[in-house]
């Protein structure tokens, strides 16, 4: 097809041919995702008929699995800023070449937080009641309001600016910096903010001591430097083993820099809040005391706790003195470990604690049913979908542009 | 026998209730509507489910998109209360009246807790529970009674699940409910605006409006809030019929809920169910701005304090010792 055929329409059809075909192992991997959907629509279908009532949740903890997700992925969405500021601001070669697939990524986790904060609404039905003009929109007095603003802002940004470079190289163009500039800009001030509001949300409330805290925002951007970077590590090992797009090895190199130090950072402002909690305990550290110790029988948190702290910190000493000299065998698994470790304390660690002990005094313990756990799996592999659907249509378009540009090369 | 269109007296009932109208048309409207109504009744014609089917079905559609409560007019206020009582008598065949009184002029409800005579008897408990509509199968209240031991004053250090015979000797008792902070925490979290503070002191929330995020319980110190996890239910013999918008009307799942000083009775002049109900006398109730009200002899009296005072909330809710 010529540069002159190629339209919106046919970039579009396109894009969808591109993700129907594939091999074997390839569609195998879109059914699993397809029947994980399956089974959140299944068990979504539990909680529209009979309420909230059929998650673990109650008027003591009353946030659980899907905003421990929500807040934890909003961290993953915001570290592709950790691609994009070397990519564009620096022209990092290497970044350039992988920047697509952060921002890839960064998608897929928006959607995924968008969708866990649906499914989490008592009333999914009057969320329109947040959209201003015919809605009521409590800004700026609501964090909630400032959080769905940026939130939404930060997946234009991520969609659009990406959308447009791949359009621009799909016809056989170059795209023109001076238009997206701008944009790249702002959207590395905005993945810092999605994240800092969203520590804001729970920063902000008096009423939660263990939250109540000013490291809450910092040390979210830490892990979420950390977790962020580790994944896309991984999701970039994955390209570089089963495509024909491949990734130089010093991209993994600084990826591991990005990730030690960030992962370092975390790690001290965690020592600190232990410190501050544990050295002259107040009444205000009932809530880490719950979450490390227990609390009048309940414990259902401490192995979880003290897994993911001791996991951190040994995947961060693998990563940071290398063991394997850049072995992948070694460095891989060990972002994997890192990764799954601040899921654990990001999500759930640093939600349910924050309920318990009620306001009252009252301590029980949260576990999720199995409907929050199937809307959850549901979610995920929309998020994979989505991510797998944007990385494969961007790394055909830019393999295509880059043969192209070759052979304008040649006499 | 089909009756004529126009005659018919079910017709005529649901042009009245979709009609705009103004009081006096309001007024009128309704006597025509009792007329029909009992027209019915008399010619022993029962509407045939198909046609309340899609009579339900248009009201709940006006109810899916109306405004928020503070932004309706006064008649789109009695409006919705009608299509509410008109829905209830259709899906559960209860006859409600649910008013929608605005605040009374000159009135600051306030209210205060003697925690020098409470016993620790629950009474305010039940009455609240009844009064309310609270949902029985998930056992909801808005009152939390705790046994407290001498020398502790929080709550939180009190035993909130005792059942036993009261009162035991060396204890002492408090209660906790929603305490109406004046800045409160709750109303500034929600980003829908459907929970505030009614000019006469009240923080209600507006059950249609809110989206059942839950971030106002999160933010909520006291603990004096409460969520609709599932459909709510009350033995339709129990059902309290006189209600009020913002008050003890049936909350769909989804939503919050909490204390609202038993708004359906404050704003007609009664008392709240729990100072009714209470055998003790512990329970104050009353206008702040009233020099004479018992509320304002307590606080210029007694020696009162407040539940977390270090937070700033501001709560109209007051513990006093004799």
């Amino acid at each position: 097809m010529s540069a002159a055929q190629k339209n919106l329409r046919t970039f579009l059809v396109d894009a969808i041919r591109w993700n129907v075909s594939g091999g074997i192992g390839f569609q195998i991997f879109r059914l699993l995702l397809f029947i994980g959907m399956g089974v959140g629509i299944y068990a979504y279908s539990f909680q529209a008929r009979y309420g909230l009532a059929v998650t673990g949740m109650n008027d003591i903890v009353s946030w659980g699995f899907y905003i421990s997700n929500f807040t934890f992925l909003v961290g993953v969405a915001a570290a592709a800023v950790m691609l994009i500021l070397p990519a564009y601001i620096f022209h990092d070669p290497d970044f350039h070449r992988v920047v697509i697939i952060g921002e890839g990524v960064a998608v897929g986790a928006l959607v995924m937080c968008l969708c866990f904060i649906l499914v989490d609404l008592g009333g999914p039905l009057q969320a329109w009641h947040l959209i201003p003009g015919i809605g009521i929109f409590n800004f700026p007095s609501s964090i909630l309001a400032w959080d769905v603003l940026v939130l939404n802002g930060y997946l234009l940004l991520n969609a659009l600016v990406p959308a447009y470079i791949l359009y621009c190289h799909y016809r056989g163009k170059t795209a023109d910096e001076r238009k997206y500039r701008p944009f790249v800009f702002l959207s590395i001030f905005w993945a810092f903010s999605i994240h800092m509001v969203t520590a804001f949300l729970y920063q902000g409330l008096p009423a939660r001591p263990f939250w109540n805290n000013p490291l809450m925002g910092p040390r979210f951007l830490a892990s979420a430097f950390a977790a962020g970077p580790a994944l896309i590590a991984l999701i970039l090992a994955v390209i570089h083993n089963s495509s024909s797009y491949k990734i130089e090895r010093t991209v993994f190199n600084k990826l591991r820099l990005i990730i030690v130090v960030s992962a370092i950072i975390n790690l001290i402002m965690l020592f600190s809040e232990i410190f501050k909690e544990f050295y002259f305990p107040t009444h205000h550290s009932s809530s880490a005391i719950y979450l490390f110790f227990g609390m009048d029988g309940h414990n259902s948190l401490v192995p979880w706790i003290w897994s993911s702290v001791g996991v951190n910190f040994l995947a961060t000493l693998v990563l940071a003195f290398n063991p394997g000299k850049n072995n992948p065998r070694v460095l891989l698994p060990a972002c994997g470990f890192l990764f799954v470790a601040i899921w654990m304390e990001k999500g759930i660690g640093l939600i349910v604690p924050g309920l318990i002990p009620s306001p009252l005094g009252e301590v029980v313990d949260y576990l999720p049913t199995w409907v929050e756990l199937g809307v959850t799996l549901g979610i995920l592999s929309l998020g994979i979908t989505v991510v797998s659907w944007l990385i494969r249509t961007a790394l055909i378009i830019e393999q295509d542009y880059a043969q192209q540009l070759q052979q304008e090369r040649l006499p | 026998m089909r009756l004529h269109k126009k005659d018919d007296p079910k017709h005529l009932i649901q042009e009245v209730l979709e009609k705009p109208s103004n009081r006096r048309s309001f007024l009128k409207g309704v006597s025509i509507a009792a007329a029909a109504g009992s027209a019915a009744l008399t010619a022993g014609c029962i509407p045939d489910a198909e046609g309340t089917g899609l009579e339900e079905a248009r009201l709940r559609w006006q109810e899916f998109f109306k405004k928020n409560y503070r932004l309706m007019s006064q008649e789109e206020k009695e409006q919705t209360v009608r299509r509410l009582e008109r829905l209830a008598s259709i899906q559960d065949q209860a006859q409600l009246q649910i008013g929608s009184e605005p605040p009374l002029e000159k009135v600051l409800f306030g209210y205060a807790f003697n925690i020098s005579r409470c016993e620790g008897f629950m009474e305010c408990v039940t009455a609240c529970v009844k009064e309310n509509n609270l949902d029985r199968k998930s056992n909801t209240q808005y009152i939390r009674i705790f046994e407290m031991e001498p020398g502790q004053l929080d709550p939180g250090t009190g035993d909130g699940q005792f059942y036993h015979k009261v009162p035991v000797d060396h204890k002492f008792y408090t209660g906790t409910q929603c305490f109406h902070c004046e800045n409160a925490p709750c109303t500034k979290a929600c980003p829908t605006r459907a929970t505030w503070k009614e000019p006469d002191g009240i923080v209600v929330v507006d059950y249609d409006w809110c989206i059942g995020c839950r971030y106002c319980q999160a933010a909520c110190p006291y603990y004096g809030r409460r969520f609709n996890w599932g459909q709510s239910e009350v033995p339709k013999e129990e059902v309290t019929p006189k209600q009020h918008y913002l008050g003890n009307r049936k909350r769909p799942k989804g939503k919050m809920e909490k204390c609202t000083f038993c708004i359906q009775r404050t704003r007609k002049g009664r008392l709240p169910a729990c100072v009714e109900a209470c055998p003790t006398g512990s329970r104050v109730f009353g206008n702040l701005l009233d020099p004479d009200s018992e509320i304002r002899y307590v606080l210029k009296h007694k020696k009162v304090f407040r539940m977390r005072e270090e937070l700033g909330t501001d709560p109209k809710f007051w513990y006093f010792i004799d």
